[in-house]
């Protein structure tokens, strides 16, 4: 427990980083706000203007007067206005987000419900033929960059099969359950495949290492099957790098998911950040980066209570 | 140094690895030095759009250049790109993981967190905002994806660094008085070199694929000079009637990925110490 | 009696090819119900894979029996025939009819659920007993192995229990279904040797009261005396010698067996100790440690530490040029600390530690337990021995190349050495290495940690040896820090006995081992097996090394010696 309270302690700790590196950074990108926010028509304007624009978004100030105002505003929920969209950032970011949760969940359910029974049954067919045709697909699919897959699916569905993925706007789960998963069904099937590749190859090395451990040999001494000593000695053992591994990749994906929603037309949060950075949208990408840190940091978090469900050492510590 | 060699020939995705990863540095050299089939930038109006055949191995584009030849130097970008931004996360990362490790208390304490700061940003994530700020460009991709795999070599190193000095090795070192730079290159870093090889290898197949989905992104490498994931991205409006136009840059691509990241599996096998106990 | 188990000219190879890579060859014997016998054998003898071959769990381990039979008796009278039999047959003998102990207690037993729904598993899979009446079933097994406040310790993960109190779990997972026949697999080694003693007292009543058979396999011959009805001595895959535990013991016949029970340091209780060295007070020490105490902080992280691990506390000797002084203490005595904190490896918290600077900047080297892990693997004989010297500014030349040969030659290696790496070389050879290594600096003393206790027992004596000859020729002063009574009586010419952190007697080595004095002390030499004490019944305590963790700012009460003898000084116990 005492290393989970070291980890909510540091918690703020790197969110203040991560806001000092962005906000430092975002103003260090070449030409004005303004004139990115009106394009040529930033041309017609006097100086004056210019001065009025600059005074109303706060970016006459100095750098770091213009952070602590954020901070402030920060704890308030006020994360700004974006220039973008001409609305408070936090709204914005609030209507694109259930969109990456969802994809992000359904690529992990994805991944998993094919990556941990391939890795566990290779895993006890190891060095046999069926062994190496997971290991083959496994590394097949770890090659296999996200959008190379994205496009030959489209490209095979469309050709073969005529099918075209829904594109554009999203359908919200809660208008149309059925709809919104099969719109974002092609983009998971996406993500997911070289996400559940390297589910595969992790918990297929974790649970051939498992396997070998003495107690694996004490449970057989005892008389249990193969399918208890699998199931009820190895594989909660070997679960805690599938789990390091799907946090992170998982955290990941809740940054939105740039590549794949570009190919999709899918309005996620990776296309906003995209948008944000390139039209200069100080607040907008502030905001985004912010909430995608949190969003990471919650998640490893949960991997950090995890570990601790997963394995007493970690949750009750030393001798009594 | 040649048994390592040896056991990665006997090894079978060893070979296969290593057989592409060669072939890629000869094309990747090749395309260079412009021993290429064809001009890779000369436009030839007359031969656009054309499927596969012995003049164009793999086809032309819509402005009549030769799919292969492009491919050719699209692979050379990318081992530029790869390999140069893995030796700076290389390099940056030992050095502050090893300091890490080795100082521990606060120094370890600001230093990981600081590498935490860096982690907490999506890799594409970051590398955007550095390309924001610089413009993209070859040095650009090169330093993106340098810092975004700094950290990730930080952790390879520090924990390895951590548990070898609490070895009875150094700790035998102490006892003679050693100085610290003795200590740190000897007993340290050479032992740290196989899993760093290991890290090496997988990183650069991660390398590849950031580059190529930086240029998927029209970030990386800017036309006229071809990459093969601008070549990707392109493709796509294409698409029905020119699929070489995708299949070719989409396999080139996964081909040098599965290369590196065979040859990296492989090495882990050759250098583990785990199987190395098991020969003995 | 009736017979159990028959083996016949059992044959067991590992890898793809095993027929070619066969590591038991031929091995036959038989064993009647009650009846107990030890295989005995040093590493690579065969003696482990024989004993897994009987419930066919060699298989697990990538090895395949090759030819001969092992047939196992059932309760039911039944032959039953291991070798022939598919895996689904064999659960059924598992557990039921053949339990096993294994060597390490702290690896086998698995890590995240407890300990009673460990016990419990094994009562299900053998017996079709059902969850609450599987939970009593381990709950009385628990108080049979004497595990003190059973009921609770149930619901406790392996991490929470000592190594001695695993042990105890595994063995009544072993007992819980009943077996005819138990097997335990070096199941002391892994322990200290008053938690051995209390371990074997436990197999030795266990097996009375349930009139089980047991194989007992170990690499210590002197351990089996007390225990074993017969012995088997393997070699290289083959049995060399079998027959009745007195007559292998008194009147062995093979070559093998004489050799092995020559090499094994018996414990004489001081009767064999050495005789070259007369101390002499009025030498001037060559190290004089002062009040030594170590502490590690717990409890704290950001706030101030609550209490502190008193792992060193209050500790002096000194050590004069040619002298031997043992430390012994099991673990957590704080012995090995000691050793480190002379070194300047641990920080000591007050104390001081002076040795003579007379031929040697560094008067004070170190051997470690680990000849592999003390070795950095990367770096060639010639860069180790060399690194002491260029640590202290000498230069690598001609000068020093000669010195590295003439101490490899020392120590018993051919110069060519050099040119080699540590994997080279067997676990004595790399002990002979870091001896001469550690004279590099022409020392005056020389700590030994644990420095002979990972090498097989014929290999332990030819090192023992050479630390003596080397002694003698460089008038070195050894601080051996050990867990093993035998070893210290054969080298120390004083004893000291650590408890807790504390010296609790130290003196005269004859002095301190044939007449402790120190309950602790007492206890402690009781527990060494001995094959003259073979008749001896070990009572079976329960007895638990004390909390050395503290609140902060806790300081132990000034220690109270008694003079026992000219050189044989004991601490006051204190009353409780």
């Amino acid at each position: 427990m005492n290393y989970l309270a070291q980890r909510l302690l540091t918690f703020p700790l790197i969110l203040l980083g991560v806001s000092v590196l962005v906000f430092v950074s975002i103003r260090m990108i070449p030409g004005s706000q303004i004139t990115a926010m009106l394009g040529t028509e930033a041309g017609m304007l006097t100086a004056a203007q210019r001065e009025a624009l600059a005074a109303y978004f706060g970016i006459d100030q100095p750098v770091w007067t213009q952070y602590f105002r954020w901070l402030a505003g920060l704890f308030q929920g006020d994360l700004g206005v974006s220039t973008i969209y001409a609305r408070p950032v936090l709204n914005v970011i609030l209507e694109r987000f259930p969109l990456t949760l969802q994809l992000a969940l359904m690529s992990m359910t994805i991944a998993l419900c094919i990556g941990l029974p391939l890795g566990v049954f290779a895993a006890t067919r190891n060095e046999r033929p069926s062994d190496l045709i997971v290991r083959i697909l496994a590394m097949l699919g770890q090659s296999t960059p996200n959008f190379v897959i994205g496009i030959l699916l489209i490209y095979f569905l469309s050709v073969f099969f005529g099918i075209v993925p829904a594109m554009g706007t999203f359908t919200p789960l809660t208008v149309d359950p059925l709809a919104s998963f099969g719109q974002l069904f092609w983009p998971a099937v996406t993500l997911g495949f070289a996400f559940a590749a390297s589910v595969t190859r992790i918990s297929r090395s974790a649970m051939l290492d498992v396997l070998s451990d003495d107690y694996i040999r004490t449970a057989r001494s005892k008389g249990a099957s193969s399918m208890s000593v699998i199931w009820r000695h190895a594989l909660p053992n070997a679960l805690i790098p599938v789990v390091t591994l799907s946090g992170v990749e998982f955290g990941y994906l809740l940054g939105g998911a740039v590549i794949v929603e570009q190919i999709f037309a899918l309005p996620g949060l990776g296309r906003l950040v995209l948008d944000a950075i390139t039209q200069r949208d100080y607040a907008l990408v502030q905001g985004t980066v912010l909430f995608i840190a949190f969003n990471f940091l919650i998640v490893n978090l949960l991997v950090d209570l995890a570990y601790a469900a997963l394995d007493p050492r970690i949750r009750i510590g030393g001798r009594k | 140094m040649s048994r390592i060699f040896a056991s990665f020939v006997r090894h079978p995705s060893g070979r296969i690895g290593l057989v592409i990863v060669s072939l890629y540095i000869v094309a990747a050299i090749m395309g260079t030095f412009g021993l290429t089939p064809h001009n890779p930038l000369a436009m030839v109006p007359i031969d656009r759009l054309k499927a596969p055949n012995e003049a164009y191995w793999f086809g032309t584009d819509i402005l009549g250049r030769d799919t292969f030849s492009r491919l050719m130097v699209g692979i050379r970008q990318s081992m530029i790109i790869a390999f140069a931004s893995v030796a700076c996360a290389t390099i940056a990362g030992t050095i502050i993981g090893l300091f890490s490790a080795w100082l521990g208390g606060i120094w370890d304490g600001v230093l990981m967190r600081f590498m935490d700061v860096l982690l907490a940003f999506p890799a594409i994530l970051l590398a955007l905002l550095i390309i924001a700020i610089v413009g993209p460009g070859t040095i650009t991709s090169i330093a993106a994806i340098g810092i975004v795999y700094t950290p990730i070599f930080a952790r390879v190193v520090r924990g390895p660094a951590l548990s070898l000095k609490q070895r009875d090795f150094v700790d035998a070192a102490r006892t003679f008085g050693s100085t610290q730079p003795y200590i740190l290159t000897r007993h340290l870093l050479l032992n740290l070199v196989a899993p760093l090889a290991v890290q090496v290898t997988l990183a650069l197949a991660w390398a590849l694929l950031t580059e190529a989905g930086l240029s998927f992104l029209g970030l990386g490498t800017q036309p006229p000079t071809p990459s093969l994931g601008l070549m990707l991205a392109e493709s796509r409006n294409l698409m029905p009637q020119a699929p070489w136009l995708m299949i070719f840059p989409a396999l080139t691509i996964m081909l040098g990925i599965l290369g590196f990241n065979l040859a990296g599996d492989a090495l882990r096998d050759i250098l583990d110490p785990r199987t190395q106990r098991r020969e003995a | 009696m009736t017979k159990l188990l028959s083996v016949r000219d059992l044959r067991v190879g590992f890898g793809n090819d095993s027929k070619a890579n066969e590591v038991v060859k031929g091995v036959s014997f038989d064993l009647a119900s009650g009846e107990t016998l030890a295989i005995v054998g040093e590493s690579g003898s065969g003696k482990s894979v024989t004993a897994l071959s009987i419930n066919r769990l060699v298989d697990f381990g990538g090895g395949r029996i090759t030819g001969g039979s092992i047939v196992l008796t059932r309760a039911d009278g039944t032959a039953f025939d291991v070798t022939g039999s598919k895996e689904a047959a064999l659960r059924q003998i598992r557990g039921r009819d053949v339990g096993m102990i294994f060597q390490e207690p702290m690896t086998s037993l698995n890590p995240v659920h407890t300990i009673g729904d460990q016990i419990a598993e094994a009562v299900r899979l053998n017996s079709g007993l059902r969850s609450d009446a599987a939970r009593k079933a381990a709950l009385d097994v628990l108080d049979r192995v004497r595990i003190p406040d059973a009921k609770s310790r149930m619901d406790y993960y392996p991490h929470q229990l000592s190594g001695g109190m695993r042990q105890r779990v595994m063995i009544a997972m072993a007992l819980v279904a009943s077996p005819r026949l138990l097997i335990a697999d070096e199941p002391t080694t892994a322990l200290d040797v008053t938690v051995q003693a209390q371990i074997l007292a436990l197999l030795a009543e266990l097996r009375a009261e349930t009139g089980m058979a047991m194989i007992f396999i170990t690499h210590d011959i002197g351990l089996v005396a007390g225990i074993a009805d017969r012995i088997m001595v393997m070699q290289h895959g083959v049995v060399v010698e079998q027959d009745e535990t007195s007559n292998v013991l008194d009147n062995p016949q093979h070559e093998y067996t004489q050799h092995l029970l020559r090499a094994v340091p018996h414990f004489a209780s001081g009767n064999a100790v050495r005789t070259d060295g007369e101390r002499v007070p009025a030498r001037e020490p060559v190290v004089k440690v002062d009040d030594l105490v170590v502490r590690f902080p717990v409890g704290g992280g950001w706030l101030k530490p609550k209490g502190a691990i008193h792992a060193v506390d209050g500790v002096s000797f000194d050590l004069v040029a040619g002298e031997t002084l043992a430390i012994v203490g099991e673990s957590g005595s704080g012995k090995s600390t000691t050793a480190r904190a002379i070194l300047g490896l641990v920080d000591k918290q007050r104390g001081d530690i002076a040795a003579t600077t007379g031929r040697s900047k560094r008067p004070i080297q170190m051997v470690f337990q680990d000849p592999f892990a003390s070795l950095n693997p990367r770096l060639d004989v010639e860069a180790l021995m060399a690194e002491p010297a260029i640590a202290n500014g000498q230069k690598h030349d001609k000068a020093l190349r000669e010195r590295m040969a003439f101490l490899l030659d020392k120590v018993g290696l051919p110069e060519d050495a050099l040119k080699r790496y540590p994997h080279q070389f067997s676990g004595g050879q790399r002990q002979r290495l870091c001896i001469a290594r550690a004279l590099m600096l022409n020392p005056d003393v020389v700590v030994l940690d644990e420095a002979v206790s990972a090498l097989d027992v014929s290999v332990q004596a030819k090192v023992l040896d050479l630390l003596i000859d080397l002694q003698h020729e460089f008038r070195l002063a050894y601080l051996f820090i050990s867990h093993d009574m035998a070893v210290v009586e054969r080298i120390a010419h004083r004893v000291a006995v650590m408890y807790a952190g504390q010296i609790v007697e130290i003196g005269d080595a004859k002095a301190v081992l044939a007449s402790p004095q120190h309950s602790y002390t007492k206890r402690l030499i009781a527990a060494v097996p001995a094959i003259e004490r073979r008749k001896q019944h070990f009572a079976v305590d329960v007895t638990q090394v004390p909390s050395l963790v503290r609140p902060a700012g806790y300081e132990p009460p000034d220690a109270r010696w008694r003079e026992a003898g000219s050189d044989h000084r004991v601490r006051h116990e204190d009353t409780p």
